[in-house]
């Protein structure tokens, strides 16, 4: 059961997700599956704050994301929950908006950085086309100002204007991701969500690209929500991050409290595989495998890879309890040592 | 294969459709092995008699009992298709396993062959055969013809599998572990082949059929065998629909449809069968 | 080298190559047979009533002549080539002395016609269908129409035009069944002979877009479904554009890409459906032609059809695929 305390709305709170579950449910030549992607998730986000979502693949960081924006489709279907942005001061649950609504919030107060950045613009029209089909309803300019508009973002951004008249596979993979950043920021939203937006890159590009995020983000002061499985990421970039594994958040604080006194063993683990300059001492890696999302593991999760595991961990899931100012955990020996004591 | 098929029965209706159309289809080809009069005689019976119980589809013009002239027909056409695919797939494979698993300058060549033999209209070409070949033209000939024109399509559908399956890590790994190059093909990609057999297989009898049927209604085939196409041939002859004898022309009709759409429901289903997205969703069910 | 400019040639080189192939296999049939045609148009000739050794002798030497079939076979093989790289394949026997070009050039326009209405409306439709049926997978409506297409899809040419026939010719008679216009109507741009073309096209033009739809429709709809799960089409999504802009812009115009890959692979067999489309309505297209050649023993006639029919579908092929870049802009780069 979970016992996270009440989320306080103030004015600063972008986003609330509480209690979020979403499962795929599938049927198909008779077998049936039920796939816990994300199984009781909740935090919050306030005003210009980058927060850092980690965690290896397939722990449900990128439903997380999709029942966010709201692009679900069948099988995938919220079972429990809400999520709730704050734009302008105005409360915004956003699986009550008609389509009208969200089609005028979209990419005005909430747009997105995907990961593959490498296929996500019309393959069959120029840059500009896509700019317009995006951002011209909602800058509300005629034509000719809007396009000057453009080149004005783009220039900001260190990016030439001719790539308007580029089709998308002509630019390289570092210039597309760079386009996708202008084409997210250009109608300054409220909340952006990137999505691995570095991966699929090379290393140094990567740099480039994330002092770009930076960048932008400073400048029009949106917040953040940055999904990344390398630590290193967060490390320069988040001012929060949260950590999942298979579902479910484990461990959530400051960036710089969770990289430094990292609670969980997960994220203990994680934490230590970020190479530190000097550091010669030898990587472990964890035992076994995570787990099967539509036959987890009763109570914790992680038990069975847990150096820690204590007998309740094996029956009972830990909620998510503070452990400092903002620096949550969900784990039994990190909360309770006294309990291991005694067991 | 067999577990394939067996899923497709459970789960999937239009193969059950498919299975239950071409099934009635070939039970009435059977029905030969029962017939009163050999196929090609004529005037047996009393001609242009309608439906009755004594002849349940009717008589023809030359003294034929539909119901049983048909058996023979749909069998005589069944045959001549199946012999068509038999006989294209030969070509299709060799030629499509050839250039995939070979690639390069093969390829291309082979490839370029290929889809010059898409392009070109076939009907001229085999009305131009019938016309030079006159009474010397067969079953056989016509088979082998249509065979050596028809095998382009498939070839190049098994062109992609053999690319796939070339560079799947199951085939390396066999190489690796010293399995000969017959076994590989038999034990590891027979499973991925067999389906895509027979998805061409009935695609390619329905594309044989009804070429069949078109090219013998014109009267360009050996029109003294009886088969679906040269009994229509026959009824126009004797202006059938004319002379009110429509049921001549109508069961033939009636049955060679059934054929079509089953032997079509049949290869759609198959088809969806093997595309890799339902497979994927079917992944890590009991039956494994 | 403009990358255009290469691909244009490429293309281009397998145009010849078609072309190529096709006459040889024409050519090839010709002389594959045991039968001599030049004895056969004789003895057909000299059935009934007495002709003098001299006449047939004479009857022999201008066959041979106007069959091509004169010298060796290698002489025989370049005056193949010969005549249809110029276009002539000599007078036709049945409609002696007209040239067999001629009879081709007044044939050919009525099948051109109605193979362009017919392909670009079975295409249009079809994809129209198909683009809707697999963005609204959930549609009862268009999962309906998808199952009426879709049946008559395998049925060959030949039946359903005929089937056709028999409901608007003899059941229900409201349209013409036969020709191409009214007999005694005078030809030109006046509305009279405009409207009674059309109204002859129509029950072959329907024959052959009843048979075609379902291809496209099936080939469209999984198309679209698996292109609405690309990340461009998700994308737009999330930022919210019109769905009728996804629709058109994003998921149809990308689907339709290799759509029209498939109409080029496609026109040989559109071709022979219309061919046998034209007999059964006696529409005056080279079909027809080539139907009343073969029975009258014309030669000269089937052949020049069969080499006509090969270069009209390559050249058919080949405009589509030098159109292609306009429609794919990754085409050029490869």
């Amino acid at each position: 059961m979970n016992t996270v305390p009440a989320q306080v709305k103030g004015p600063e709170r972008v986003l609330s997700v509480t209690n979020l579950r979403a499962y795929y449910q599938t049927q198909y030549f008779g077998i049936s599956r039920e796939v816990r992607a994300v199984d009781g998730v909740s935090l919050h986000i306030d005003r210009n704050e980058i927060y850092g979502l980690a965690g290896e693949s397939s722990c449900g960081k990128t439903t997380l994301i999709k029942t966010i924006v709201r692009a679900i489709r069948p099988p995938l279907s919220i079972v429990e929950g809400s999520v709730m942005f704050n734009f302008a001061g105005r409360e915004c649950d956003i699986y009550r908006l008609n389509r009208h609504e969200l089609d005028s919030m979209r990419w005005r107060r909430l747009a997105c950085i995907l990961q593959g950045s490498m296929n996500v613009l019309n393959p069959v029209r120029r840059v500009r086309q896509s700019f317009i089909d995006f951002a011209f309803r909602h800058i509300g300019q005629p034509m000719p100002q809007f396009l000057a508009l453009i080149e004005g973002h783009l220039a900001r951004l260190r990016l030439e204007p001719a790539i308007l008249d580029n089709y998308p596979h002509e630019l390289s993979g570092g210039m597309r991701q760079r386009v996708t950043i202008a084409l997210a920021s250009v109608c300054r939203p409220d909340f952006i969500v990137a999505d691995e937006p570095t991966t699929a890159l090379d290393v140094v590009v990567q740099k480039d690209v994330l002092g770009l995020m930076r960048e932008v983000q400073r400048e029009i002061r949106s917040s953040m929500i940055l999904v990344t499985h390398d630590i290193g990421v967060h490390a320069n970039v988040t001012d929060r991050m949260g950590i999942m594994y298979a579902g479910r958040l484990v461990e959530e604080g400051r960036t710089v409290d969770v990289i430094r006194n990292p609670r969980h063993p997960y994220a203990v683990h994680l934490v230590a595989s970020l190479p530190r300059i000097g550091d010669t001492t030898q990587k472990q890696g964890l035992e076994g495998a995570p787990p099967n999302l539509a036959a987890p593991p009763p109570g914790c999760r992680f038990h069975p890879r847990c150096p820690l595991v204590m007998d309740v961990c094996r029956k009972e899931h830990p909620p998510l309890v503070d452990v400092a100012a903002g620096h949550r955990v969900a784990c039994w020996a990190a909360t309770q040592p006294d309990a291991r004591r005694a067991a | 294969m067999l577990a394939i098929l067996r899923d497709l029965m459970r789960y999937r209706p239009q193969f059950r459709l498919g299975v239950i159309l071409t099934g009635v289809i070939v039970a009435f080809a059977a029905l030969t092995l029962a017939s009163p009069h050999p196929q090609q005689d004529q005037f047996v019976v009393p001609p242009d008699v309608p439906p009755s119980w004594a002849h349940w589809f009717g008589t023809t013009s030359r003294g034929q009992d539909v119901f049983w002239q048909l058996t023979f027909a749909i069998r005589n056409t069944m045959l001549f298709g199946f012999t068509v695919a038999i006989l294209s797939r030969l070509i299709s494979v060799a030629i499509g396993m050839w250039s995939g698993y070979k690639g390069g300058f093969v390829d291309r060549v082979l490839m370029s062959i290929n889809d010059t033999f898409i392009v070109i209209p076939l009907f001229p070409l085999l009305v131009l055969f019938y016309f030079v070949m006159r009474d010397k033209m067969s079953w056989p000939l016509l088979a082998l013809a249509m065979a050596a024109l028809g095998w382009a399509y498939d070839a190049r559908l098994i062109r992609s599998l053999a690319l796939s399956l070339k560079t799947r890590e199951f085939t390396q790994q066999c190489e690796f572990s010293g399995m000969r190059t017959s076994e590989i093909v038999l034990q590891e990609h027979l499973p991925y082949v067999l389906p895509i057999m027979f998805y061409t297989t009935m695609n390619n009898m329905n594309w044989s059929i009804g070429l069949e049927v078109t090219l013998s209604v014109l009267g360009f085939t050996n029109i003294d065998t009886p088969t679906v196409g040269v009994m229509i041939y026959w009824a126009n002859q004797h202006t059938a629909l004319v002379a009110g004898i429509w049921w001549w022309i109508f069961f033939p009709v009636l049955f060679v449809m059934i054929l079509f759409i089953g032997l079509f429901l049949l290869a759609i289903s198959m088809n969806e069968y093997i595309d890799p997205r339902s497979r994927l969703a079917r992944m890590g069910g009991a039956s494994g | 080298m403009n990358a255009y400019a290469t691909y244009a040639l490429k293309r281009l080189l397998q145009f010849a190559l078609v072309v190529f192939i096709g006459i040889n296999l024409a050519y090839l049939i010709t002389h594959a047979t045991p039968i001599d045609p030049v004895e056969q148009t004789v003895s057909a000739a000299t059935a009934f009533g007495n002709t003098s050794p001299e006449a047939i002798a004479m009857m022999r030497k201008s066959l041979r002549e106007i069959y091509g079939l004169e010298g060796n076979l290698w002489n025989q093989y370049a005056i193949f080539w010969q005549r249809v790289l110029v276009g002539d394949f000599g007078p036709s026997l049945s409609a002696f002395p007209t040239p067999v070009s001629t009879l081709i050039g007044r044939a050919l326009p009525w099948t051109v016609g109605l193979l362009s209405v017919s392909t670009i409306l079975a295409f249009a439709l079809g994809n129209l269908l198909g683009g809707l049926a697999g963005y609204f997978a959930d549609s009862r409506l268009l999962k309906i129409a998808g199952l009426a297409v879709m049946a008559v899809h395998p049925i060959p040419y030949y039946i359903v035009a005929f089937v056709v026939l028999i409901a608007f010719g003899y059941v229900w008679p409201v349209l013409p069944i036969s020709g191409g216009y009214r007999i005694n109507i005078t030809w030109g741009w006046n509305a009279d002979f405009i409207l009674s073309v059309v109204s002859h096209a129509i029950l072959p033009v329907t024959s052959l877009v009843l048979v075609g739809i379902g291809g496209w429709f099936m080939g469209m709809r999984s198309l679209v479904s698996n292109v609405v799960t690309e990340d461009y089409v998700t994308y737009a999504e999330l930022a919210g554009v019109s769905r009728g802009k996804i629709l058109g812009a994003y998921v149809m115009r990308n689907a339709l890409v290799p759509q029209v890959t498939g109409l080029a692979m496609s026109l040989g067999s559109i071709f022979n459906g219309a061919i046998i489309t034209e007999q059964v309505f006696g529409y005056p297209g080279i079909g027809t032609l080539l139907i009343s050649a073969v029975h009258a023993g014309d030669y000269s006639l089937v052949v020049g059809i069969a080499s006509v029919s090969i270069v009209a579908v390559s050249t058919a092929v080949l405009f589509i695929d030098l159109v292609y870049p306009l429609l794919d802009p990754r085409v050029k780069v490869s």
